[in-house]
């Protein structure tokens, strides 16, 4: 009945930390189910966000889980340092090796799959609609869909904690390791499933941006008026779709592998492991990209705002990012130059790989010449750009060093890998994202995150970055090897220690964007922290156009787009509320629950197929086909917004910036 | 619902174009089928009628014919054409292709090169074949 | 948002210009994606094609006159399916509906043989799980055959629509026959390359 699933599989019980860790996630539920329903907030709940195609709501909860899950990583990173800090010589340390393995598992496929994707596909949902003056995405409803197939895989995930394990073989699963032979428990199981969902979703949104980038752009927004930010995601979006797939196919190979004993992966009858590592990487190198490029249009949105000049060299920026994004499909083989391919194989990649830091060096050149002779203004956005800019190159030049074959050789697997790929994650991806996230949070919300504790947890995060990674670097020098849980060289233990210090500083970084969060909230109806003009950054694009946050329909009328930066030539020539607008009905889409069930039944089929509960799967199928095709006879999917309806949303903001101006003026 | 004026308006709407293919009458779809017709039963024959065609002539004619075929498909069937409003539809087809050649291609060269490089000298390649190896064995013929 | 609020002009709005050829083209590039799902899997055939494992090579198992009929019907299907098209596009639900339902039993014909090749190589004890050759064929044959039973209940949920709940065959329901059309053709093009790749080239 319940498929392999035994009453031993309640890993709680297992151990002190997973019992804590349990406990910790059984209470904050119920405090979470128990303030929603003392504040009546279920249908609140239900109407306007689980059943909402708003882009802007979408975004919002993406990033809520991406904020979420970043916390659980985290503390999954904790854990490695101050375990590898202890498990020297006769120290074995707190975790024994089938938890700790577990935890390195979790760590990067939470920080890649459920922390920088989700965040990346929030700050799109939120921005990239309003920069290209869209009312919303093309598929609003196939949006929804993704969110939820995300956020159910993120919540597989930490079933694993309390139900069965998780993943015992690093966050890619390399095969014959990953295996039903060497992993027989549901741990692989659980690592295919949650991400085979989620990627369905990020494929889905991949198509849903790059049709709305394409079809859904203001009158008069040409391809050279693009925002950079949007050019990102149009690239990004492209990634997504060429990338993902592979993705499906390997997880579903591996999974034929382990369900149906097939042999694409296998040790015996002709299987090749190789193959997996071949394809993982022909995705897993795009998906670098995917992650790396928003990080690139957030900066370039963020310098030229806080230098308050044009940005330097716009088609310079959008022809570099073109050329990453093919560039990004032949590089794959630097993840696995030892695996023994010729000394030709090697050298082309290698040379492949040097050849695309060159945009992203001519990128690096655009920023500080933006720079050049600005007013800056040191906001914590400006801020995280900077530490980018140094933490990004350092991190550049070492991935150029493992370019070389011959270097990987002898640096290949050890911590100097671990060092660099952070460095880039970290220092680029990351921290573009926190900057993305302080520069849009006011158009989301209509209130500014407090700067102070913006700037608190960069320097946190900063210089907890060094100090946690750059003895890492040594340590691979050293020869000390990735994903060891005890080891005998006494050389290695004081650069661990400054390591675990390190991500001790980074935790002081994480605490202030929570607190900055919470303080932010609390105090969002002081005057200085409210938007009220939906432009609190003197910003240049037209999502500054509209109020913050902006109406359901983004744009009372549909904004005429006739230069680059359009938002900054018409405050230039004074044209900002000067002419009454004509309003007219607005077509928009109803809120649909469809996604959210759908998201639940395929959450359950994953469940299923985990446990190999056979009959909970054919229903959770069933769900999720049934729904689909009930929602497809449903004709009534959209409305109209009445001109009149239109007119008092917008008649309520003018009074509210009117009154604030009146006061300015006394 | 169903009154007339939508008729008319939608007929309109997808003659100016619905993005994905245009369409044809009857003459593409029979065009198209004669010719899939004749391509299938030209890749067939030589492979079903043994010594029809010198053997190693038979591979390319068959991967010459798929792509021929293909394209007939493409056009007779899917109706792409070189038109403005279907930029973006060939634009895009163009890319995946890319994309399937570096994959598959790339695949290719990497996974021979490796099997090449992890041969043992002394076992012979038909060994490797029966038992698998940590090589995947010899991929020769790819 | 407050819909209930608002004023909803009932069904009214089903033909939005902006919106159904979104759709045509969002489909589009599902297909673009599902074309490099096809080429992951024939580049994992192409590695294994030769990894028998002392079990059966194409050489022993494939029937070419069996997997003439099969092609034979999916092509049949292509030009059946136009046919059906060149309906919708008149707005002749009869039209539609009887060059759907040859599409149908056509395509069903294709996914009975395939089940039966398959149940008939597994029967023998020639199973995915025999050799890195048979789990890549099984896989590769196997996903195409997915895709069209797909299409096949897709093409079902279609005609129940237009038939039993008496949707009009308007620019919305035109452009799902479209997005149909195109996996349908898009499939065939697929087949083109297993019967090419994995069927002649196997025999050969």
């Amino acid at each position: 009945m319940l498929g392999r699933m035994t009453l031993a599989d309640v890993a709680i019980l297992d151990s002190p930390i997973i019992m804590a860790a349990g406990v910790f996630m059984a209470l904050v539920v119920a405090a979470i189910v128990g303030t929603i329903t003392y504040t009546k907030s279920w249908v609140y709940l239900w109407k306007e966000w689980i059943t909402s195609v708003d882009h802007k709501k979408i975004g919002i909860m993406y990033i809520i889980v991406a904020i979420v899950m970043l916390l659980r990583g985290f503390s999954d990173a904790i854990m490695m340092r101050a375990q590898q800090a202890m498990a020297y010589g006769g120290h074995a340390g707190y975790l024994p090796p089938h938890h700790y393995d577990q935890i390195f598992t979790a760590h990067g496929t939470i920080m890649i799959f459920f922390m920088a994707m989700p965040f990346m596909i929030g700050l799109m949902n939120i921005a990239v609609p309003l920069q290209i003056g869209a009312r919303d995405v093309a598929f609003p409803f196939l949006n929804s869909f993704s969110f939820w197939m995300t956020a159910v895989g993120a919540i597989l995930v930490n079933v694993s904690l309390v139900l069965g394990e998780f993943g015992q073989t690093g966050w890619l699963a390399y095969p014959p390791l990953s295996e039903l032979k060497f992993s027989p428990g549901v741990g692989v199981d659980y690592y295919i499933w949650s991400l085979q969902l989620t990627g369905l979703g990020t494929l889905l949104t991949g198509v849903n941006f790059f049709v709305t980038i394409v079809k859904m752009r203001a009158p008069g927004m040409t391809w050279m008026r693009i925002p950079i930010f949007t050019w990102t995601i149009l690239c990004t979006a492209i990634l997504i779709m060429a990338a993902f797939p592979i993705l499906t196919v390997t997880f579903g190979m591996l999974s034929l592998d382990r369900y149906l004993g097939m042999h694409f992966f296998t040790n015996e009858l002709g299987g090749n492991q190789m193959m997996y590592v071949n394809l993982i990487w022909a995705w897993g190198h795009p998906e670098v990209y995917i992650l790396i490029l928003p990080a690139f249009g957030v900066f370039s949105e963020v310098v030229p705002t806080f230098s308050q000049k044009r940005l330097f060299g716009y088609k310079a920026m959008v022809y570099a990012t073109v050329c990453i994004t093919f560039l990004s499909f032949v590089v794959w083989l630097h993840h696995f130059f030892t695996m023994g391919s010729s000394a030709n194989v090697n050298a082309f990649f290698g040379i492949t790989t040097m050849i695309i830091s060159i945009p992203t060096g001519v990128k690096i050149f655009n920023w500080l010449f933006t720079m050049y002779r600005g007013r800056i203004q040191y906001t914590s956005m400006m801020l995280w750009t900077m530490g980018f800019m140094v933490t990004f190159v350092i991190g550049g030049m070492t991935g150029v060093m493992l370019a070389l074959p011959g270097n990987d050789w002898v640096l290949h697997n050890s911590l100097f890998l671990i060092a660099h790929f952070h460095n880039v994650i970290i220092g680029g991806v990351f921290f573009g994202y926190m900057a993305g996230l302080t520069y849009w949070f006011p158009k989301a919300t209509g209130f500014k995150l407090n700067d102070s504790w913006g700037k608190a947890s960069f320097w946190f995060w900063l210089t907890g970055f060094y100090v946690a990674f750059m003895p890492l670097y040594v340590l691979g020098f050293l020869g000390m090897t990735r994903r060891m849980n005890h080891y005998d060289n006494p050389q290695w233990t004081p650069y661990l220690w400054i390591a675990a210090f390190g991500a001790l500083i980074i935790a002081a970084g994480i605490a202030c964007t929570v607190i900055g969060l919470v303080v932010s909230i609390r105090q969002r109806h002081l005057p200085q922290n409210q938007d009220v003009t939906g432009d609190p950054w003197n910003g240049r694009t037209i999502e500054w156009s509209t109020s913050s946050p902006p109406p359901f329909y983004n744009f009372a009328v549909l904004p005429h787009v006739d230069a680059l930066d359009a938002f900054n030539e018409t405050k230039k020539r004074g044209l900002e509320a000067r002419e009454t607008p004509v309003y007219s009905d607005i077509h928009m889409p109803r809120n649909t629950p469809a996604g959210f069930i759908m998201s639940v039944a395929a959450g359950i089929v994953g469940f299923a197929l985990i446990w190999h509960i056979w009959w909970l799967a054919i229903i959770g199928m069933l769900g999720v086909v049934g729904t689909f095709i009930v929602r497809s006879c449903n004709d009534d999917i959209d409305y109209y917004v009445p001109a009149a309806e239109v007119a008092r949303i917008e008649g309520l903001h003018n009074a509210r910036v009117a009154q604030l101006e009146l006061t300015h003026v006394a | 619902m169903d009154h007339p004026a939508l008729h008319g308006h939608s007929h309109k709407t997808h003659i100016e174009g619905s993005g994905g293919a245009g369409h044809a009458g009857y003459g593409a779809y029979g065009v198209g089928f004669a010719l899939s017709v004749i391509l299938t039963v030209a890749a067939f024959y030589p492979v079903m009628v043994p010594g029809t065609l010198p053997a190693g002539w038979i591979a390319p004619l068959i991967a010459t014919l798929a792509v021929v075929q293909i394209f007939v498909h493409l056009v007779c069937f899917l109706h792409m054409s070189a038109g403005s409003e279907q930029r973006w539809n060939v634009t895009a087809f163009g890319f995946a292709l890319l994309v399937v050649f570096i994959l598959i291609g790339g695949s290719l060269w990497i996974m021979r090169s490796m099997s090449q490089g992890m041969a043992d000298p002394d076992v012979p390649a038909v060994a490797t074949q029966g038992h698998g190896n940590m090589s995947g064995g010899n991929m020769n013929g790819m | 948002m407050s819909p209930d609020s608002l004023v909803a002009h009932h069904g009214e709005f089903a033909e939005d210009h902006s919106h159904e050829p979104n759709n045509v083209f969002g489909f589009w590039l599902y297909l673009m994606t599902d074309c490099i799902l096809f080429a992951t899997l024939f580049a994992g055939f192409a590695v294994g094609r030769h990894q028998y494992a002392g079990d059966v090579s194409g050489h022993d198992i494939f029937d070419l006159k069996y997997v003439g009929v099969e092609t034979a019907l999916l092509l049949v299907s292509s030009s059946t399916y136009g046919f059906a098209m060149i309906g919708a596009y008149q707005h002749k639900l009869n039209q539609v509906l009887v060059w759907l339902g040859i599409t149908f039993l056509l395509g069903a014909g294709f996914v009975g043989m395939e089940i039966n090749e398959f149940h008939h190589l597994v029967a023998e004890g020639h199973g995915p799980d025999r050799s890195a050759f048979l789990s890549a064929f099984f896989t590769l044959v196997g996903t195409h055959g997915l895709h069209v039973t797909c299409g096949l209940l897709w093409m079902l949920v279609l005609v129940v629509q237009l038939t039993v709940l008496r949707k009009p065959l308007d620019t919305r329901y035109v452009n799902r026959l479209m997005c149909l059309s195109l996996f349908w053709h898009f499939l065939d093009i697929v087949w083109i390359c297993v019967f090419s790749l994995v069927y002649l080239m196997g025999v050969r």
